[in-house]
């Protein structure tokens, strides 16, 4: 093939030859160049090609790393802190490789990332098998602080014990917070020394203002995001490559791109890690190139191949417990695709095609985490692709372009699984998620944990009577919610503070506007159970359960109750309210920087944690069970099929949920019809979600009987993937229990 | 009403019968079942619904809204449903409390081009009830399609059958003696509705179940294929392989399953079913 190309001089001297010209010439503006000179594509995937011998070749040699990973856990570390330059060039193969570029100088190798927090790091070290460098110990225990002991310095009492309980959890507080999405296009569309200076002259604007807190802080991280730019020029220029200047080919667009993103995955071990929206950006240039006759459509469908690799080999070094929470080394390498542009054109181009082909080029994958912006207006070739895509790889999960279109722009892109957010222009304080079912019983046990009997929350005076009161309940429920609200509010502002002092993003803002929008996510879990439960306690009646601590610890429901998750509003207006009331309290709260509040119905995996350290709720769930995930309803507990399902989980508020609302779905194929028809099938059943203000479905088309063999036989599945809220996962790197929740989840179309 | 509805079509269904289930009465045609239900306003107009499912993609074209009411004069041998086949066994529902309930669905089922499906038991049992529900359906603008056998196919005028934008066709057999061995009932009335879609050009999607040693006769599959290829409107035919998924029900009823060793047909045989389907110029699923 021709790897002349990546030599190609004479097209170096004019990148921006043939493109239309506009603003993005003179400022810093992705999407006035998208809009100005993307090709909208409406037609089929008859164009893609398959996999070249090359990506076969690479593919495979990897494949004895991540087989040998698969067993240890992790296959090496390096004790060297990460940074952008911090290690030498690594390789899976330098002649096969089209795009170059890895975390540390091997693959898979990983990279300790302490200025989130050295306990973090010790942790996992010793977790498997290694000792950590004293020196490097040293250092983060004695002269450097990090993000995690400024945290630590300012908890309140109250912060400690509700994360000690488990109703605040997951919060960000010991390792880098993510969800943040460089610009990584920029790299490439203008070339570092235009960012640099663009850069510099935000800087120079403030030379003038007074030296408040805020001119002071935005001062030293501009001045940072500078020294990272000129660290991801030395780290392309140690690969070889002169980033200073724009992308003048495809493949440079590509490399470029991925070494801005590169940069990012050197610097922060961010929760989540996401690419942004790059592939009709990037398919602006495989225009160019194959009008040219620089490249074919194979060559094209190559170099997204070896990207998207690179993508799928993204590692940080993180504790078993984290892993309970966010199972199977989950990246949120999450690139979104498609959705229309704000003119009425669509976004879909052939690279959008082509990035979801690398499902058939190099397998089934939980990463990159394939975020499809649907709407009933999308081309109907590409839908049909995308339903196609699902049933044969339960990889891709899609997200509603018409909320989010209005609210964000159309250049917006998901971080993590489900929040939006403009590109280069805003980025969140990832705030985790409180426990509303344990919150519930909280209001019901007077603030006392039902399962430690301590007392967490504010003191309320006992419950009188066997049997629970709605009104009573509700009343209590607020307190409690105010409380929650307040305390958690209280922390997130605590640990963004801490980490932008600490741990600051520097590469990652570079590639941001300096003055941007920040929303402080906050989120909330068990939903489907505080809804049901209260839904029991109003339709029903529900004896309560003491033990000899006088606390109420189980129920015993008497008669039939609405549940969530049926399109039945005696149910889905509790469930609604609960996610409206929340989202009141916690605007209440004035936040960290001026934030904007928002929250999530999101779980990911958690939703297995969460549970077991929740006792019984009053729907029939039993201490330590599983809740449903994100705005799943409750398991069996939604009788009237996948569509009643759907409307019910639509009736949640956008608005009131801004940061994202994640329903997954499992069909088993044989309930989408006969194999002929399953595309047409998926395909009217996402228009009919998405239509009907549906915000995020995971869709998984997979035999339960399949998953049953995969957990027996885990080695004949390392390809398996299957959708869980929010992101995706290799099924065989599931923990025993989050796979037997999986497989113990409405199927919907089983018996 | 003061029932809810629960339940997909999986979940047996007795409990608010006024008969007790199980046994030889279970199995009998009950009075109740041929009793016509009274005509009325939709708030009064009473029909027993055994469940509904929202978003099914196997009971017609786009996604569904499938109703399944009770009562059955077929004894199918292979029912995988036997708790329909009493009406009164069903969950009293007015024609106006299911209305309700269809119309939150309206878009969401025009958006997938889908629709609304009657299904059963054997619909045409509670004819009054689904012809108001078929009207009250198309007066929204929605697709509607009626899952039946054919056995009560006079129930419907040749008017209300214009209501019905796509008709299921369950023909359970063509020889008139194996068609009367797997359902108890005559195969004669099927035959006169066939030909009234027929004439009157009314879309169908025939469906046969093919269970081997019970419907699988070579010359019985002709039949039906020289049924299906007759009705003019016909679009396709599915031809469905029979499964065991239905046995536990009979066993809760204490039923005596006529099919508890039967298995599922081989690629082959069902292969040789669609193709004599196939020669006939028919699209076969």
């Amino acid at each position: 093939m021709d790897v002349a190309v990546k030599n190609d001089t004479q097209v170096v001297d004019e990148p921006w030859r043939g493109f239309v010209e506009g603003r993005w010439q003179k400022e810093v503006d992705v999407r006035d160049f998208i809009q100005r000179n993307y090709t909208p594509y409406e037609g089929d995937d008859s164009f893609v090609c398959g996999a070249t011998d090359r990506i076969k070749a690479l593919w495979a040699k990897l494949q004895p790393l991540l087989a040998e990973e698969r067993e240890k856990g992790i296959l090496d570390v390096s004790q060297i802190p990460s940074g952008i330059t911090a290690h030498a060039p690594g390789y899976i193969d330098k002649d096969l490789e089209l795009i170059v570029g890895l975390q540390t100088d091997a693959p898979l190798k990983r990279a300790i990332m302490p200025y989130g927090g050295w306990r973090m790091v010790e942790a996992s070290l010793e977790a498997y098998g290694y000792k950590a460098d004293p020196r490097v110990a040293e250092i983060f225990t004695k002269y450097r602080k990090t993000h995690n002991a400024g945290v630590f310095d300012a908890y309140t009492p109250s912060i400690l014990a509700c994360r000690k309980s488990g109703i605040i959890t997951g919060l960000p507080d010991a390792y880098g917070r993510g969800r943040i999405i460089g610009d990584y296009r920029r790299v490439a569309l203008y070339g570092v020394d235009f960012l640099i200076a663009a850069k510099k002259r935000e800087k120079a604007e403030l030379n003038d203002v007074h030296s408040t807190e805020d001119v002071i802080r935005a001062r030293e991280e501009l001045a940072e995001q500078i020294r990272s730019l000129v660290e991801l020029k030395e780290m392309a220029a140690n690969y070889g490559f002169d980033i200073s200047k724009p992308a003048a080919t495809a493949q440079q667009a590509v490399q470029w791109t991925y070494f801005g993103y590169l940069a990012a995955i050197k610097q922060q071990n961010g929760a989540a890690m996401s690419v942004g929206r790059v592939s009709t950006f990037l398919d602006v240039y495989f225009e160019r190139d194959l009008k040219e006759g620089r490249i074919t459509e194979q060559f094209a469908q190559e170099i997204m191949d070896d990207f998207v690799m690179k993508l799928r080999i993204v590692r940080f070094l993180r504790t078993p417990e984290y892993n309970e929470l966010f199972s199977g080394d989950p990246v949120w390498a999450t690139e979104s695709i498609g959705g229309m542009a704000e003119d009425g054109r669509t976004l879909v181009t052939k690279t959008s095609f082509r990035m979801l082909n690398t499902l058939y080029t190099l397998g089934p994958a939980p990463e990159p985490n394939l975020t499809v912006f649907w709407t009933p207006a999308l081309p109907e070739g590409f839908k049909r692709f995308c339903a196609k895509v699902s049933i044969d790889t339960s990889s891709i999960q899609y997200e509603s372009d018409e909320l989010m279109r209005p609210r964000w722009g159309d250049d917006c892109a998901i971080a993590c699984c489900v929040s939006a957010m403009r590109v280069g222009k805003q980025m969140q304080f990832f705030g985790a998620r409180v426990n509303l079912a344990k919150t519930m019983l909280y209001a019901i046990n007077g603030g006392r944990d039902e399962i430690s009997g301590e007392q967490v929350g504010p003191v309320l005076p006992p419950l009188e009577g066997d049997y629970l009161d709605y009104d009573t309940v509700m009343a209590r429920l607020d307190t409690m919610m105010d409380w929650l609200a307040k305390t958690y509010v209280n922390a997130l502002n605590i640990i963004h503070y801490m980490h932008d002092k600490y741990a600051y993003e520097a590469i990652e803002m570079a590639l941001h506007d300096r003055d941007i929008l920040r929303t402080m996510a906050c989120g909330i879990a068990g939903l489907s159970h505080a809804a049901d439960s209260l839904s029991a306690i109003k339709y029903a009646k529900v004896k309560v359960v003491r033990d000899e601590r006088g606390l109420i610890v189980d129920y015993i429901t008497e008669g039939d109750f609405p549940c969530y998750g049926n399109n039945d509003d005696r149910a889905d207006e509790i469930a609604t309210s609960l996610v409206t009331a929340m989202m009141d309290k916690i605007r209440k709260y004035p936040t960290y920087r001026n934030a904007m509040h928002t929250q999530s119905v999101l779980t990911i995996t958690s939703n297995v944690v969460y549970g077991k350290k929740t006792g019984s709720t009053p729907d029939g769930r039993k201490k330590g069970e599983p809740f449903a995930p994100g705005a799943n309803p409750s398991n069996q507990k939604d009788t009237h099929g996948a569509l009643a399902a759907m409307m019910s989980v639509a009736k949640i508020p956008y608005e009131d949920a801004a940061d994202g609302i994640s329903l997954t779905l499992s069909y088993s194929p044989s309930a989408l019809g006969s194999s002929e028809e399953r595309t047409e099938k998926l395909k009217g059943s996402l228009d009919a979600y998405f239509g009907s203000e549906g915000f995020h479905v995971n869709v998984n088309v997979l035999n339960r009987d399949m998953l049953i063999d995969a957990m027996e036989h885990p080695e004949k599945y390392p390809q398996l993937t299957i959708r869980v809220s929010g992101y995706a996962v290799n099924f065989v790197k599931l923990t025993r229990e989050q796979q037997m929740d999986v497989i113990n989840r409405t199927f919907h179309g089983s018996m | 009403m003061a029932t809810r509805l629960s339940g997909s079509r999986y979940e047996l269904k007795v409990q608010s019968g006024a008969t007790q289930s199980g046994g030889p009465d279970h199995f009998a045609i009950h009075e109740a079942d041929l009793e016509d239900i009274a005509d009325n306003e939709d708030q009064q107009l009473v029909g027993y619904i055994h469940s509904y499912e929202m978003g099914s993609a196997v009971d017609g074209p786009g996604i569904r809204a499938v109703v399944f009411l009770s009562g059955c004069l077929m004894r199918c041998q292979y029912c995988h449903n036997p708790d329909t086949w009493h009406k009164l066994h069903g969950t009293p529902t007015t024609a106006g409390d299911l209305m309700a309930e269809l119309k939150k669905y309206v878009r969401p089922l025009t958006l997938s081009k889908g629709g609304v499906t009657i299904s059963g038991g054997e619909p045409l049992v509670q004819h009054r009830f689904a012809k108001r529900i078929l009207r009250r359906c198309k007066e929204l603008g929605l697709h509607t399609a009626l899952d039946t056998c054919g056995r009560l196919g006079e129930k419907l005028s040749d008017e209300e059958l214009m209501d019905v934008d796509l008709n299921l066709l369950d023909i359970k057999s063509g020889d008139p003696d194996t068609y009367y061995r797997v359902t108890h009932q005559p195969l004669q009335p099927t035959l006169d509705y066939a030909k009234r879609l027929s004439d009157l050009n009314r879309p169908t999607w025939v469906r046969f179940v093919l269970v081997p040693g019970l419907t699988d006769d070579y010359d019985n599959v002709e039949r039906v294929a020289d049924i299906t290829a007759s009705i003019r409107s016909v679009e396709r035919v599915d031809v469905l392989r029979f499964h065991q998924m239905g046995r536990s029900k009979w066993d809760a009823l204490n039923l005596k399953y006529p099919l508890a060793d039967a298995v599922p047909p081989s690629n082959e045989l069902t292969e040789r079913v669609k193709e004599q389907f196939r020669a006939r110029g028919l699209k076969v699923y």
